[in-house]
């Protein structure tokens, strides 16, 4: 659905979505990464358990939450991609050890 | 910030040494947690809405030896106090306490535990009785505040800026505000207001089976942090100070607290006679004016609803049931 506006020649980076690698480009935020590769939706909320994707793209939804390097609910959309990070989608609430 | 107590609630259903000074009011307190069950299912049944209460007991925890001393006091003079119900406190080691809580931090020395305490989400408390009253035709007339109270005929007149209604029975239950709108009918409420904050993280997997007197999980999985008292009125602002202390006890007694995120904070303002004791009373220069107030309107909401709603319907206060609770206890000639 997403596509990028010109193929640049970015440095490309490496990151795992729930454990597969995911090619990314420096810069892009995890937002912007998981939409790029198709991903429609990075979380299912607490209480119902709908789905969400990222939605503002600017920190104030907080629909984009994932867990990233074991941290919970971070924003997808504010953190950078970094070589080797680890991404996990959220099935409902976060966990107190994560 | 709230002004009304009912929006700012922390949603106990609590038991654990209320009534010290007052056995009534531990008696009071049992016979509504013990029909706190019924009311639920009753407004479930009425409503739709399901309002999570669960009575699993709940922890008072202790951070220091001192702390520990002092509750060990209260629970002792609780149980030495002659006339109330003698509902079960269990004084816990620390080690016994880790095996209903084992995610305790290592500052927690010891505590107490009341199997009658419990917990209910108090916004859906609030919205169904909201429901509730309109499914039953109950008009709900918000910022209308009452000016006078007068009589004309057999009926009361009651005066608002919006305003006169006509009633043939009423009952004053404003809160703080019973201390201006009491003397309207002859009676006094004699309060004291006090502000409270509360700090509400992001939600997270149960992990708290059980509620703290200052702490609980709610069953949508955020976690209230609260239980600050300060002398007041104005519910504007917020004391930093209070809630990093709150903030700071918090995770001492959880430690995994401190990898959540807070999503909110607020201030409210506590309804609280002067004693703390509730207060019904009946006027006699005004027959058919009533008066309700009470600083936990949670825990004593199904006693409300059922018994004294019933015996204000009934026209006459049981002076064996509620005769304790009338502001006649605050007057008490000065001695020279």
């Amino acid at each position: 659905m997403f596509k990028r506006l010109r193929e640049n020649p970015v440095e490309a980076v490496t990151i795992t979505v729930d454990g597969s690698a995911l090619k990314a480009r420096a810069g892009d935020t995890v937002a912007a990464a998981l939409l790029a590769h198709g991903v429609s939706h990075v979380r299912t909320t607490p209480v119902s358990g709908a789905p969400r994707a990222p939605y503002c793209l600017m920190g104030v939804c907080f629909d984009c939450l994932v867990t990233i390097d074991g941290v919970g609910n971070r924003q997808a959309c504010l953190e950078p991609v970094r070589d080797g990070m680890r991404v996990e989608t959220q099935h409902g609430k976060r966990k107190i050890g994560s | 910030m709230a002004v009304r107590a009912s929006r700012g609630n922390f949603a106990l259903v609590w038991v654990q040494t209320k009534g010290l000074g007052l056995p009534d009011y531990a008696r009071w307190t049992v016979h509504s947690s013990n029909s706190w069950a019924t009311f639920a299912t009753e407004l479930a049944s009425e409503t739709g809405i399901d309002l999570h209460f669960q009575r699993p007991g709940g922890f008072h925890l202790c951070l220091s030896e001192q702390e520990l001393e002092a509750r060990k006091q209260i629970i002792t003079r609780f149980h030495n106090q002659r006339g109330g119900t003698d509902y079960r406190i269990d004084f816990l080691e620390r080690d016994d306490i880790a095996k209903m809580l084992p995610d305790i931090g290592p500052d927690v020395v010891g505590g107490s535990y009341c199997p009658l305490d419990g917990h209910v989400n108090s916004l859906k408390l609030f919205r169904a009785l909201h429901l509730a009253l309109s499914r039953l035709g109950v008009t709900y007339l918000p910022n209308h505040p009452v000016t006078a109270i007068g009589r004309r005929g057999g009926q009361f007149e009651i005066s608002t800026p919006h305003g006169t209604h006509d009633a043939g029975k009423i009952v004053l239950a404003a809160g703080n505000a019973n201390q201006a709108l009491a003397p309207m009918v002859g009676l006094v409420a004699p309060m004291k207001p006090e502000r409270g904050q509360i700090i509400v993280t992001e939600r997270v997997d149960p992990f708290l089976h059980f509620p703290l007197g200052t702490l609980r999980q709610t069953d949508e999985g955020t976690v209230m942090i609260g239980d600050s008292r300060e002398d007041g009125h104005d519910p504007s602002g917020s004391n930093i100070a209070i809630n990093s202390v709150m903030a700071n006890r918090a995770v001492r007694m959880f430690p995994k607290l401190a990898r959540l995120n807070v999503v909110r904070c607020w201030r409210a303002i506590r309804v609280m006679p002067q004693d703390g004791f509730p207060i019904y009373d009946q006027s006699e220069s005004h027959p058919g004016a009533f008066l309700a107030t009470c600083h936990s309107g949670v825990t004593l909401a199904a006693a409300h609803a059922g018994t004294l709603a019933r015996m204000i319907v009934d026209g006459r206060l049981d002076e064996a049931e509620v005769g304790a609770f009338s502001a006649r206890r605050f007057d008490v000639q000065a001695v020279a």
